[in-house]
């Protein structure tokens, strides 16, 4: 379940860690609605239609990191369902201290571990643990790669195709992902195709709910490239390498959650502003404005906005913002206003200079 | 319905309670009184108190505003600032207020506050929520206490642990840094077991509708009971006297087999006994009570007057381990329970009440009782073979208020539960 698990615990025994984000706009919701109120987000009610449909019957249990009460609340829906052979809500500490929110963490994951142990048996050492942590570093750091290149030269992919790339290492071994993320590196490497009058965006607020594929394209289609988002955020959670060498992984993972997690409406960031953050984001990939698109009812994204949007007017950063959930059918209206915003920037406005 | 509408002692009581802290706020400045800003579920307002300082709820305001017809000028506000149509109200009617100069309930104007304690038990919307208010009060400090949720059905040694560790080294640093006093354990002591004897009264208090006719409405009127507990006074000894004085009327209640007082005076026949999940909307409270008591429907249980925590199984602040208990408090609030916990506690409230029927009044404001409530309506619809209601409103924004679809639709239920009485009579 998004947004950030650390799969590299599930990896080293011996299991695989799928990412479940919801039903998108291929399923459709029949049973899913009767479980939810018109007010709550869309991504839910899917994935209570798949589990109903028995679409995870081959599932051994089910993590719920915390993101909201939504999906909090998803978690004892699946435990009274009794579905797999756990279900774990992940509380995420807010804390983070190493000797007080790392502590609880550290539980926290030796409980995920004891679970997956009951089931299959395999005990995690350190080596296994190191082993994986080395994977997962090395698809984190091609991926980052992907996005550099985009950065310089967008042309070369789309973001559509960069979002399914990413997206295939929730459902498939981080070693068979690595493989196509080298091929996928080695082909956009060299030049192909061709440059257009196009604004570099950055798009934010998707960071859970997933935007239909329809909507990745539109943007793009309407006069911009993405260069930087948050979508699949989990992929790209931590920010560097995690340590490989050492006689204690588990503290690794968890020092790394602490202290290289990047920003997200699902952690409080006292003491690490987000608007700041965003900021040293907007300035390193170069964008031209920011597009916030979140889905429809997303209290921990839509509180953002206001914080995120001053910083963007005091900065004299042009934005425009919009709603979507996963299953949105219609870019019509979208295409205007991304077209609009773009074609704004590129008829009137001088490129942004902010001080890096 | 008997017109008899005279005041009772503890209503005066607590009356003169909220009105003298509104006034110690509105003061804090000239007395050098330091404001803590923090939330309702899961308040530590024993350890606020202990420092000297004095607590502000921002739900309570705008649950205040939502009453006085103000919120929806200040959500309005809010939405003007940039703040989306879909999210909690309560923030966005706390921001309006703010916008328009923060002047509290009593008219007076609520003081910024001098530490943000984000104590976050069972709403995430509340981590957000102070997000907003430390850059609406920049350089304010904010102290944060992540509640752990009782995913595991139960509060681990752990669970505790990380709790105690945050009240030692985060929170109780940043009270001593602002209030300029050291922590006095024995004093904190001294207000758990004022709590303790508070939240016995309050079980006794809500444990008196199993009576019939009930002497209380435990949702409407359960609300106001909870006030005090819920706004400030945790810990105090006027909380003591106050629920020692409002059990004492209860139980006069039951010896003169008086049914619950209402806004048009006692309710003089009990047709309906109801327990209501979810929290009451504040705009229309009095529209909204009146078509229960109109009908003869008295709520015997409600999980929203548990939000502050929960005492029906068991739990008790223990004065000799003051910051377990603490932990364990807002740990133990109805919205940190996971939905099973939820199911078994309802369960336990429809079965021990004698409730006729089950209904849920659903919040578009609060993903935190919301989400969920369609599976729990399900669970004890399954278990109970119990009738169920579902209504929809919110909490303070008055555009999700439509009277007459509310109407309508306990309208058909009581019919329901009508039916099914003489069905169960004749069979």
């Amino acid at each position: 379940m998004p947004v950030y698990f650390p799969r590299e615990i599930i990896h080293a025994a011996n299991g695989l860690a799928v990412g479940i984000l919801g039903g998108g706009d291929k399923k459709l919701i029949l049973k899913g609605d009767a479980y939810y109120q018109s007010y709550i987000c869309h991504m839910p009610r899917s994935i209570m239609e798949l589990v109903l449909d028995n679409h995870f019957e081959g599932f051994d249990g089910f993590i719920f990191p915390s993101i909201c009460d939504v999906i909090r609340n998803l978690s004892g829906m699946f435990q009274l369902l009794e579905r797999g052979s756990f279900v774990k809500y992940l509380d995420l500490p807010q804390n983070f201290k190493s000797h007080i929110g790392g502590e609880f963490y550290i539980h926290e994951l030796q409980t995920v571990l004891k679970s997956v142990f009951d089931i299959n048996g395999v005990s995690v050492t350190p080596e296994r643990l190191n082993h994986s942590i080395s994977l997962f570093n090395r698809n984190r750091e091609l991926i980052h790669r992907i996005y550099a290149i985009r950065q310089d030269f967008p042309w070369r992919m789309t973001a559509a195709d960069v979002y399914n790339i990413v997206r295939a290492g929730y459902v498939i071994p981080v070693e068979d992902h690595n493989a196509i993320l080298e091929k996928v590196i080695a082909l956009v490497i060299e030049e192909n195709g061709e440059p257009l009058d196009k604004i570099r965006v950055l798009v934010m607020g998707a960071f859970c709910e997933q935007p239909p594929l329809g909507l990745i394209r539109t943007i793009e289609m309407a006069g911009c490239y993405i260069i930087e988002d948050d979508f699949l955020l989990g992929s790209r959670w931590i920010m560097g390498n995690i340590d490989t060498y050492t006689a204690d992984p588990i503290k690794a993972l968890t020092d790394a959650y602490l202290e290289k997690s990047t920003f997200s409406s699902s952690v409080y960031d006292v003491g690490n502003p987000k608007e700041v953050r965003l900021l040293e984001l907007i300035k390193s990939r170069n964008v031209d404005g920011v597009i916030f698109a979140a889905p429809s009812f997303c209290d921990p994204a839509l509180l953002d906005h206001p914080i995120l949007q001053k910083m963007c007017n005091d900065r004299n950063i042009r934005f425009i913002s919009f709603l979507y959930s996963e299953n949105t059918g219609q870019f019509k209206v979208i295409k205007e206003q991304v077209g609009t915003f773009s074609d704004s920037i590129k008829l009137w406005e001088e490129p942004l200079q902010l001080k890096k | 319905m008997s017109k008899d509408v005279a005041k009772e002692r503890s209503m005066i009581i607590q009356k003169e309670m909220i009105a003298n802290h509104f006034m110690e706020l509105s003061t804090a400045k000239e007395t050098g009184k330091k404001v803590v800003y923090t939330f309702v579920p899961g308040n530590i307002s024993e350890l606020i108190l202990s420092f000297g300082m004095l607590p502000v709820y921002p739900e309570i305001n705008a649950l205040q505003s939502g009453m006085r017809k103000k919120s929806g000028d200040y959500i309005r506000d809010a939405e003007q600032h940039g703040h989306s149509e879909d999210v909690c109200t309560y923030v966005k009617c706390d921001v309006g207020m703010m916008i328009n100069g923060n002047i509290g309930p009593t008219g007076e104007k609520i003081p910024n506050p001098d530490l943000l304690l984000l104590s976050y038990t069972g709403c995430f919307t509340f981590l957000k929520w102070f997000e907003t208010l430390e850059r609406l009060y920049p350089g304010v400090p904010v102290a944060l206490l992540h509640t752990p949720y009782q995913e595991a059905h139960k509060i681990t040694p752990e669970m505790t642990a990380y709790m105690v560790k945050q009240l030692k080294e985060e929170v109780i640093p940043k009270m001593e840094q602002v209030s300029g006093n050291k922590y006095d354990e024995e004093k904190l002591k001294a207000a758990l077991r004022n709590s303790s004897k508070v939240e016995q009264h309050i079980i006794n208090i809500f444990d008196t509708t199993k009576h019939r006719p009930s002497p209380i409405d435990a949702y409407f009127a359960g609300v106001y009971y909870i006030g005090p507990i819920n706004s400030g006074f945790r810990g105090t000894p006027q909380a003591v006297d106050y629920y020692a004085e409002l059990y004492k009327e209860i139980r006069e209640r039951i010896e003169n087999k008086l049914g619950p007082i209402t806004p048009e005076g006692v309710m003089e026949e009990e047709r309906f006994r109801l327990v209501v999940e979810g929290p009451p909307n504040w705009t229309h409270f009095r529209e909204f009570w009146k078509l229960f008591y109109d009908m003869g429907a008295v709520i015997v249980a409600s999980s929203y007057t548990k939000v502050g925590g929960v005492y029906d199984m068991g739990f008790r602040v223990n004065p000799d381990k003051p910051l377990e208990s603490l932990a364990e408090y807002c740990m133990n609030c109805y919205t940190n329970l996971n939905l099973q916990q939820r199911v078994d506690l309802l369960s336990k409230c429809i079965t021990d009440y004698h409730a006729d029927g089950f209904l849920v009044n659903s919040i578009k404001s609060c993903n935190s009782f919301s989400a969920g409530q369609l599976m729990i309506m399900q669970q004890l619809e399954k278990k109970l073979e119990i009738p169920i209601g579902f209504i929809e409103s919110d909490l303070v924004d008055p555009r999700y208020f439509s009277y007459s679809n509310i109407k309508n639709r306990l309208e058909s239920f009581f019919q329901m539960l009508e039916q099914r009485k003489m069905i169960i009579k004749t069979a």
